[in-house]
């Protein structure tokens, strides 16, 4: 029964782990039909960030909650300015462009950092003991925050005016503007907001995972495959996809190791995405957020 | 898409790779003449997915899953077999047929556009990881083992008639030259025909070629095992150049740079891709032997470059200029006409 | 400042000290060497320190006069941690450039990558990496530890130490394989038992169902040969969930890259690992290396390792063999080196075994506390015991075999 609790734990914390590096990639795939294979360098200089001001002294939780997702927002509207703005409507060739803008980011992040960090910053949070089996306490905070995150996504999007004034964009650009909306701060804002969700999972993971300039290629597979099986939906898109396979990846994981863990999580998002092309909100859930 | 229309045009290039081919190994070092392989081989990757992606409008992030598997395939057929020859048939269809199942799979699936480079690229990504588990012993085909993460080694070609008489560096080269020049014509021969010409309909507007009566499911499809075919006889070549066949084949890097030499030389050309191909390998290699900046750096910028700018990439910007250059005037020089249209056009 | 360095590289080594050194030997025509060692892509956490203590080796010996009277020209290349620069490179270095001898290789890849080419283009290949052993092969020389050696000596000291009940945690691929053989062999030998075996590719990131099996099977301790920057987040993990304190840690790969830098202290303490070389090793001649290396070397190196040392000793024992055969003839220095040569290094004294072309080496058992590695226990003169029971180059030179389940089978493994 411990042993069940625990792996029940485990799961649930592969399931929201790949929903927290999937959120940012999702809003703003789902808002503005963008595809950001920079998503997961994005991620990479949240954990930066984090290390970067921690090692300057600044208080770690700070550095996670707020900095990481702060920089990185600022990275992202940057980017919207100087790139993804020249290339709206050309689904293609943003892809293109932004993965051109990963490579250019572990290479300069490289240059800059070296190969590898030597600070290390741990789990602020110690380990929990469940029944004979001791768990890492910020593992579960983990889980939390990620339930805080989609909370709070979901807030800004459905209760906020700023939200309500973005997905009006996004549905009719034209409307919007004749309605006095500038558009482009819109488009602007939102990619912000993205790539600051990108920062704060890459804050967040970091004291978990460590921080190599390289450690973007792990995640943007990932986040890249669960946000396209869950369709254009952005928080039930996201939540349902990343239950279906983070589940299958949990329990084929501890059957039988990591490997084919994986390769049964690609597996089955090829499987939606040959029954649902639209991803799985393309035909459940249609109307949600 | 200027080069592969004008059939006047076509000769001088066909000469440009009789010409290079027999003055290369006179002229150039014999390594300059043995990483010359390795280069073809993946300008041969760049072709086959500058085919399929510049006349079918099928966008394949996996293009390296041929790759691979044909390198895997010679490898293993090359080792059981002893006779390279049926390891290269082997290896093409082997290429060929996958890329017929997975086809298959997504077109009759009505699987399209970034779902589709989401599909290819997970595929690739699973064999990468299949592949680099296969290190116990266990993992044997006939004689060949897999060796998982350090791959297996890739017997070089040998003469058809006597398989103990293994090709110099030089009759490599040859082979690797002419599999490349016979692919392109047969590339302009296969974008010409009436196949070629319902592919490009299709890419254009899927919805009213069917109407017009083809189906568009099996023109992709066909058009992809084409393209799968030969990025397997590429993978052969990439075989032989490095000599050993390693699961990186599968990687994400090799994948991101086929996208990238098809960008860089031209979307919708034949000849555009071969040359972002040789460009990019000459650069790689020569940032490896100076280490002045980060490979990654220069990639990228080059990548955001060529979007943002020449979208058209090199080919097709450089015979802009050159027709506009004829016609001359600088009243044309002056007004850009619009590249999407061009791009999406055919200039027939 | 990083800029300048890499555009100087290929000059530094042998540049800076060509200066110094009178005109007559400049006008002789240098000794070319390559080194391939990936300083990008990935596996630069340990190609970035083993390419500086390389150019060390090269710039200590063009200070003392060089070697014959000649200098030695270094030549670097970055193959950027893929396969295909490997071969291009070698061949580029070998061909091309027609050097006397290349120090080259991280993976077990990328060596058997450039084995042929270096074999069909006649140029001497010294491999400076702690590898799974069983190369065969006269014209190339393997100067890491392999696993009989750290292993035999690492499994009954923890067993000693912990208990008897093993958990095997190692890399999924070749190197990661044979060192569980290794480890589950030695287990059995020392009347342990082996509660689990499992394998993660180099990529895998989350540990966490393996550490709840790890805390099922109740084991005495975990043996790890993980390897690379992914595979640090298993002690991270490891540590977050408490389990460092109730069931140690062992290995034979950790500590390589400086990865107990890497992870707290709290996360690394107690942990027990085997190399043939560690830093922290108090001889005179260690500490004039470390000290010379940190000055010497224009960027931070985090922990000089095992493969630091080695591309440092590995440069010195060629220039024995080239000084001892009077020419850089390729056949001649290897006949030299096998003779056998030895070089008094910073791990102590290295010999050339010729039966293997592998070395005779000590082998250290160091426990990691406070990130600060202690050396518990040195055994001195360790032959290569396990490439030994397959390879016996005296017997028949003529091979360039790698055999794949390194004396497996003759130890009576499977």
């Amino acid at each position: 029964m411990d042993l069940f609790l625990a792996l029940a734990l485990q799961i649930v914390y592969g399931v929201s782990n790949l929903a927290l590096i999937s959120l940012g990639l999702a809003i703003i795939f789902g808002m503005m039909r963008v595809i950001n294979l920079a998503h997961g360098e994005f991620i990479m200089l949240g954990g930066y960030t984090v290390i970067v001001a921690t090692s300057h002294g600044v208080n770690l939780w700070f550095a996670m909650l707020v900095l990481a997702p702060l920089v990185v927002g600022l990275v992202g509207v940057i980017v919207e300015r100087v790139l993804i703005r020249h290339l709206y409507g050309r689904m293609i060739d943003t892809l293109l462009a932004t993965w051109g803008l990963s490579l250019f980011l572990i290479g300069a992040v490289t240059t800059i950092f070296g190969p590898q960090t030597t600070t290390t910053i741990s789990p602020p949070i110690g380990a929990v003991q469940i029944g004979g089996y001791g768990s890492s306490g910020y593992e579960l905070f983990l889980i939390l925050i990620t339930l805080a995150a989609v909370a709070g996504v979901y807030a800004v999007l459905r209760l906020t005016k700023l939200g309500l004034v973005a997905r009006a964009t996004m549905q009719r650009p034209d409307m919007a503007s004749a309605l006095g909306v500038s558009t482009s701060q819109v488009y602007m804002l939102t990619f912000g907001f993205g790539s600051a969700v990108a920062g704060l999972a890459g804050g967040l993971l970091a004291p978990i995972t460590g921080v190599v300039p390289t450690v973007g290629a792990i995640y943007i597979a990932k986040a890249f495959i669960t946000v396209i099986s869950g369709g254009a939906a952005i928080l039930a898109g996201t939540l349902s996809a990343s239950s279906l396979l983070g589940v299958v990846n949990g329990v084929i994981s501890y059957a039988t190791g990591p490997t084919l863990g994986e390769v049964a999580l690609l597996l089955t998002a090829i499987v939606i995405i040959r029954i649902m092309p639209q991803g799985i909100t393309g035909r459940f859930f249609r109307k949600s957020l | 898409m200027g080069a592969e229309t004008g059939a006047g045009r076509l000769w001088p290039l066909g000469a440009l790779a009789v010409a290079f081919m027999a003055l290369a190994p006179q002229v150039l070092q014999l390594f300059t003449i043995i990483n010359l392989t390795t280069a073809i081989a993946l300008a041969l990757l760049g072709l086959s997915l500058g085919l399929i992606w510049g006349y079918g409008g099928i966008l394949c992030f996996g293009q390296t899953v041929f790759f691979g598997l044909g390198a895997y395939a010679y490898a293993v057929a090359a080792q059981n077999f002893g006779d390279t020859s049926t390891a290269v048939l082997v290896a093409i269809a082997v290429g060929a047929a996958f890329a017929a199942l997975l086809g298959y799979f997504m077109f009759f699936g009505r699987v399209s556009d970034v779902y589709l480079g989401a599909i290819t690229l997970t595929v690739t990504l699973v064999f990468f990881s299949l592949i680099r588990r296969t290190s116990g012993p266990e993992y044997k085909i006939g004689d060949a083992l897999l060796g998982g993460f350090n791959g297996t080694s890739a017997p070089p070609l040998t003469l058809p008639w006597d398989s103990a008489a293994i090709l110099f560096p030089n009759q490599l080269f040859y082979v690797a030259m002419s599999a490349l020049t016979l692919s392109y014509f047969g590339c302009v021969w296969l974008t010409r025909s009436r196949f070629g010409r319902v592919c490009a309909a299709v890419r254009e507007n899927e919805t009213r070629a069917e109407l017009l009566g083809y189906d568009a499911r099996l023109y992709k499809l066909g058009l992809f095992t084409i393209g799968g075919g030969l990025a397997g006889l590429a993978g052969v070549l990439m075989a032989n150049g490095v000599g050993r066949v390693t699961p990186d084949l599968f990687g994400l890097p090799y994948a991101a740079q086929a996208i990238i030499w098809v960008i860089v030389g031209g979307r919708g050309t034949l000849i555009g891709p071969i040359l972002g191909a040789f460009g990019i390998f000459y650069l790689n290699s020569w940032l490896g032997s100076q280490q002045l900046v980060n490979l990654n750096v220069v990639l990228g910028l080059v990548l955001i470059v060529f979007v943002l700018l020449l979208p058209q990439g090199l080919a097709p910007t450089a015979m802009d200029l050159a027709a506009r250059a004829m016609r001359g005037r600088g009243r044309a020089r002056r007004r850009r006409r619009p590249r999407r249209a061009l791009a999406a056009e055919p200039a027939e | 400042m990083k800029l300048s360095r890499r555009s100087l590289l290929r000059a530094s080594a042998a540049g800076a000290a060509t200066l110094a050194a009178p005109a007559i030997v400049r006008a002789a025509n240098p000794i070319k060497m390559a080194a391939i060692l990936d300083q990008s892509g990935g596996l630069e956490l340990l190609g970035r320190p083993m390419l500086e203590a390389t150019k060390l080796a090269v710039s200590e010996i063009n200070a003392a006069g060089g070697l014959l009277d000649r200098q030695i020209e270094l030549i670097a290349y970055d193959p950027q941690t893929t396969i295909q620069f490997y071969t291009q490179f070698a061949t580029q270095a070998a061909a091309g450039d027609r050097v006397d001898v290349v120090h080259a290789g991280i993976t077990s890849a990328s060596r058997e990558a450039i084995r042929p080419v270096l074999n069909r283009f006649q140029t001497l290949y010294f491999y400076n990496t702690l590898y799974e052993g069983g190369v065969c092969d006269y014209n190339n020389f393997c100067t890491g530890s392999t696993p009989a050696q750290t292993v035999e000596k690492l499994v009954p000291y923890a067993m000693n130490k912990w208990g008897k009940k093993v958990y095997i945690i190692a890399a999924d691929y070749n190197y990661g394989h044979i060192t569980a053989d290794w480890v589950q062999k030695y287990v059995r030998d020392n009347g342990g038992e082996n509660v689990a075996v499992e394998f993660f590719p180099l990529d895998v990131t989350n540990f966490g169902p393996t550490i709840k099996k790890i805390q099922t099977e109740k084991p005495d301790f975990v043996m790890s040969a993980l390897v690379g920057a992914a595979h640090i987040s298993f002690y991270r993990q490891y540590g977050a969930a408490g389990v460092n304190k109730e069931i140690p840690l062992a290995s034979t790969t950790f500590t390589l890259g400086g990865e107990h830098k890497l992870v707290s202290a709290e996360e690394g303490n107690g942990m027990i690992v085997s190399f043939a070389y560690f830093e922290e090793i108090d001889t005179p001649a260690n500490r004039k290396f470390v000290s010379d290396l940190r000055a010497f070397s224009s960027e931070d190196i985090n922990y000089i390792s095992e493969t630091t040392a080695r591309s440092y000793e590995g440069v010195h024992l060629w220039a024995e063999g080239v000084r001892k055969a009077g020419t850089t003839d390729r056949m001649a220095v290897i006949e030299a080196l096998r003779s056998p040569v030895s070089f008094d290094g910073p791990s102590g004294t290295v010999t050339i075994e010729p039966k293997t072309n592998h070395l005779v080496q000590n082998v250290a058992i160091a426990e990691l506390r406070d990130q600060v590695l202690h050396v518990l226990e040195t055994f001195e003169a360790q032959p290569p015991s396990d490439t030994l029971l397959v390879c016996d180059l005296d017997a028949n030179p003529n091979q360039s075999t790698f055999y794949f389940e390194n004396g497996l089978k003759a130890a009576g493994i499977e």
